[in-house]
């Protein structure tokens, strides 16, 4: 799926991260728990997360995770916004839950990491 | 070439910053991505785990050839049974941290296998000191 599709089928709003519109994602990863993203041995995946806070960037970072999607409408802080300018990451918020986002963007074609 | 980053313990906001700058620079030098990223993932672990339990620490780093070696030194309540911390699932972390997404027991575990070699040594009420070694092939 394209960032563009997970936007359209989560009825979410980019933070950041324009240019990366037409970038093709095939797996994604759910997860409030860091230390559990950080176990995950590959890159470039969608992370759907409701922690909304300066170290999911961090771990998104380290992790190689360029895309993230935020549900329930969580606050993106202004230190958030720039840590994933930074870093050329995409933010996507949806008022979605985890579950209902999950749901939807398997049902879209997304697969699961394990 | 030797880097050295400070800590500040329960400072949330700035932990990571020493992991931030360590990726940038093993990717100045063209590592494999790999294995930058498993070294930055534990030297990352190893910072959370500072801001969350020590009052302070420090972070040296050499870049030599052959390998990575990171030491992570702090003053704090240090680690009263290494091997119970390291078995995955045990933590000792405040609601606190865990609000901020750690504190799952994965920590050490995550450090280890992130590592080629890990040693940990620690003294109860004075401090923890985690030397992290990864080898450039």
């Amino acid at each position: 799926m394209t960032i563009e599709e997970i936007i359209r089928v989560t009825q979410g709003t980019l933070v950041c991260g324009k240019a990366h519109l037409p970038d093709e994602v095939d797996r994604a990863f759910c997860s409030d728990l860091m230390s559990d993203v950080l176990t995950l041995g590959c890159s470039d995946i969608l992370l759907i997360t409701g922690l909304a806070n300066v170290q999911a960037i961090r771990t998104a970072e380290m992790a190689d995770i360029r895309y993230i999607l935020m549900v329930r409408d969580k606050e993106v802080t202004e230190e958030m916004i720039r840590l994933v300018k930074e870093n050329d990451m995409v933010l996507i918020k949806t008022s979605f839950s985890m579950f209902k986002s999950a749901g939807i963007l398997y049902e879209s074609g997304l697969k699961p990491v394990y | 070439m030797e880097y050295s980053y400070t800590i500040s313990g329960g400072d949330f906001t700035h932990a990571g910053e020493a992991s931030s700058h360590l990726k940038r620079i093993l990717k100045s030098l063209n590592l494999d991505p790999v294995l930058i990223r498993r070294t930055v993932v534990a030297l990352y672990e190893a910072e959370v785990n500072v801001v969350a339990h020590a009052w302070n620490g420090k972070v040296m780093v050499d870049i030599s050839p052959d390998e990575i070696v990171i030491v992570v030194k702090d003053a704090g309540p240090g680690i009263e049974d290494i091997e119970r911390a390291m078995q995955k699932g045990y933590s000792t972390a405040s609601p606190t941290v865990r609000e901020m997404g750690f504190g799952a027991g994965m920590g050490l575990f995550n450090m280890k296998s992130n590592s080629d070699s890990l040693e940990i040594k620690s003294d109860p009420g004075v401090g923890t000191e985690v030397r992290i070694v990864n080898k450039i092939s």
